[in-house]
C-alpha cells in the first residue's frame, strides 16, 4: 500500500519535471546538430554557436538587453533602497500611500503598463523612442517597486538602536546610514537588484511598447524571429536558449552551494 | 533632532516622485485617452463601442475562458506537485522546489520556443488546436509561479497540527482535508492570482505559438500597431478595473511570488 503511494507520488513529480524541461533539454540537443527542425537527426555541428557568437546583429541584440537591464537595475535599486528607507522613516499615512502607489506595477498587467508609459511619454508628451528614455524607465518601473519590496522588510527586522548609538557617538546622519543602516539592509538591496535584472531580461511588453524600433532585446528579438523563415537565426537562437540555460543552472549552483557553505558554518557555531 | 530625522525622510522624495510620474501619471493619462475621441472631446464612445461590438466581448469570453482553464491546469498539476515536494522527507527539499522554479529565471521567449518546436513536432500545424495549444503554453510559461507559493506556505505549516488531527482519530485523507488543504489556501489563492490574469493578457506566447486567436492583451496590441491610442486605453481601463476587482477578491499576506523566487 504504502509503495504504490510512493510510485504515484514518483510519477506525478517526474511527471511536471519532464513537461518543464524536455523542451528545453530537446532544443539543447538539437542546437548541436545541422538539423532546422526537431526529429530528423542529422550530422553534428558547432554551427549554430558559431552563428550566435560572430553574427553582429546577434551580438549586438544580446550585449544591448545585458547593457539594459544592468542600467535598469541599477537605477531601480538606488531609487527602490531611497524609497525603502524615506517610507521606513516617514509618517505612517505617507507610508502607507508609497506601499500602495508601490504596489500598482506590481499588480497590474505588463502590457497595460507598458502601454500605459509609452501613451504618456510618446504619445502625451512627445518624447521620441530613439532617446531610450521610454524604455529605460519602463524597465524601472518594473524593477524599483520589487527594490523597495525587499529592502523595506529589512529595515523592519533592524535594530534602530545602533543608528540613535551612532549618532550620540559622533558621527553625521549620513555617516550612521552608511555605516550603520547600509550594511543591515545589504542583502536585501542585492536580492532587489538581482530581481530587477531577471524582471528586465525577461520582459516582452514594456520594451514592444517603448523601445527604438532599431534596437532589440531578447525578448522581442525571438518572437520576431520564430515568425520569419530565417533558418540560421532559428536554429542560433537554439544555441542562445541552451547557453541561458546553463547559465542559469550555473548561478542556482553557485547560490546553493554559498547557501550550504553558511549553513554548514551555522551547524559548527 | 527634528532636523536629522527629517533627512532620512527625504531620502524617499526622488522615488515618491518617480511613482507618481511614471505610475500614477501613466494611470490617469489612460483615463484622458479613454474617453476622449481623435478630436480631444469628452466621449463613452470607446466605452460603449467595446460592450456593443460582438468582436470584443467574444475576445473578453474568450480569453475569461482560457484563463480559467489554464488556472485549473496549471492548479492540479502545481497542487500535488509542491505538496509531494513539501511533504517529502528529502534532505536537500530547498534545492528540489529549485529545479522546479528555475524556469521562471530562463527568458520565457525562448523557452516558449523550445515549446513551440516540440509541439510542432508531435502536432504538425499547431493551428489545428488553438485552445489547446493555448493551454499548453500558457500552463509552460506560467506554472512555476504557481508551484512555489503553494509549496511555501505547506512548508510553513506547524506539523503540531496534524499530529493534532492524528491524535484525534484523523486518517491521512481526513487530516489532508480538514487541516492541510484549508490551510494551504493563502499560497493556493496567491498563485492563481499569479496565473489567472497573465492568461488574460499576455498574448505574446499565443503570438509565438502562431496561434490566431485573441485575448484581451491582443486588444491593446491591435490597437497600439493602429496607432488608436483612445481605443487601446479604454481596453487598458477595462483590463484596470477588472485587475481591480480581482486583487480585492485575492487579497492574502502572502509575499509575491515573482519576488519570492529569489528565496
Amino acid at each position: 500500500m504504502r509503495k504504490k503511494n510512493n510510485a504515484w507520488k514518483i510519477l506525478i513529480v517526474s511527471f511536471v519535471f519532464l513537461f518543464l524541461y524536455l523542451p528545453i533539454l530537446i532544443l539543447a540537443f538539437y542546437s548541436f546538430t545541422t538539423s532546422a527542425n526537431i526529429g530528423t537527426v542529422q550530422g553534428f555541428s558547432l554551427d549554430n554557436y558559431r552563428t550566435l557568437f560572430t553574427s553582429p546583429e546577434l551580438v549586438q541584440m544580446i550585449v544591448g538587453t545585458l547593457v539594459l537591464a544592468f542600467t535598469a537595475a541599477t537605477l531601480s535599486t538606488i531609487l527602490g533602497t531611497l524609497g525603502a528607507i524615506g517610507s521606513f522613516y516617514s509618517k505612517k499615512n505617507l507610508s502607507r500611500l508609497m506601499s500602495t502607489t508601490n504596489q500598482i506595477p506590481v499588480i497590474n498587467a505588463d502590457v497595460v503598463t507598458g502601454f500605459s508609459i509609452c501613451i504618456l511619454l510618446v504619445v502625451a508628451l512627445g518624447v521620441s523612442k530613439d532617446t531610450y528614455i521610454p524604455l529605460v524607465i519602463g524597465h524601472v518601473v518594473l524593477g524599483a517597486p520589487f527594490v523597495y519590496l525587499s529592502v523595506l522588510p529589512k529595515l523592519m527586522q533592524m535594530d534602530g538602536s545602533i543608528y540613535e548609538a551612532a549618532l550620540d557617538l559622533g558621527a553625521t546622519p549620513f555617516t550612521a546610514l552608511r555605516k550603520v543602516v547600509l550594511p543591515q539592509i545589504l542583502s536585501g538591496v542585492l536580492s532587489g537588484f538581482a530581481l530587477s535584472v531577471t524582471l528586465s531580461l525577461d520582459d516582452y511588453f514594456v520594451a514592444v511598447y517603448t523601445k527604438p524600433a532599431t534596437f532589440d532585446t531578447i525578448s522581442t528579438y525571438v518572437v520576431n524571429a520564430t515568425k520569419g523563415s530565417q533558418t540560421t537565426i532559428k536554429t542560433a537562437l537554439w544555441a542562445l536558449s541552451t547557453v541561458i540555460f546553463f547559465v542559469v543552472v550555473l548561478v542556482v549552483l553557485g547560490m546553493n552551494l554559498r547557501t550550504a557553505k553558511e549553513e554548514g558554518k551555522g551547524a559548527e557555531v | 533632532m527634528k532636523n536629522m530625522s527629517f533627512s532620512r525622510k527625504s531620502l524617499g522624495i526622488p522615488y515618491l516622485l518617480f511613482l507618481s510620474l511614471f505610475v500614477v501619471a501613466p494611470l490617469l493619462v489612460l483615463f484622458y485617452y479613454g474617453f476622449t475621441n481623435g478630436s480631444g472631446r469628452f466621449t463613452f464612445e470607446n466605452l460603449t463601442d467595446f460592450f456593443t461590438n460582438p468582436n470584443t466581448l467574444g475576445t473578453l469570453c474568450y480569453s475569461l475562458a482560457l484563463a480559467l482553464v489554464t488556472t485549473l491546469v496549471c492548479l492540479l498539476l502545481a497542487y500535488p506537485t509542491a505538496y509531494i515536494l513539501a511533504t517529502s522527507k528529502l534532505k536537500r527539499r530547498s534545492v528540489v522546489i529549485m529545479l522546479f522554479v528555475m524556469p521562471m529565471w530562463i527568458n520565457f521567449s525562448l523557452r516558449i520556443t523550445a515549446l513551440k518546436e516540440v509541439l510542432t513536432w508531435i502536432e504538425g500545424n499547431l493551428a489545428y488546436y488553438p485552445f489547446l495549444n493555448s493551454v499548453i503554453g500558457m500552463t509552460y510559461d506560467f506554472l512555476p509561479f504557481m508551484i512555489l507559493p503553494i509549496f511555501n506556505t505547506i512548508t510553513r505549516l506547524d506539523p503540531a497540527l496534524l499530529e493534532a488531527a492524528r491524535d484525534l482519530g484523523a486518517d491521512e485523507k481526513e487530516a489532508f482535508l480538514k487541516v492541510t488543504l484549508p490551510l494551504s489556501m493563502p499560497g493556493v489563492i496567491s498563485g492563481v492570482s499569479m496565473v489567472f490574469l497573465p492568461a488574460m493578457t499576455n498574448y505574446v506566447v499565443l503570438d509565438m505559438l502562431y496561434n490566431s486567436t485573441y485575448i484581451m492583451g491582443s486588444l491593446i496590441g491591435s490597437y497600439f500597431s493602429a496607432y488608436n491610442w483612445h481605443g487601446g486605453s479604454m481596453i487598458s481601463l477595462i483590463l484596470l478595473v477588472m485587475i481591480c476587482l480581482f486583487t480585492l477578491f485575492t487579497k492574502t499576506e502572502e509575499e509575491n511570488p515573482r519576488g519570492g523566487a529569489l528565496l
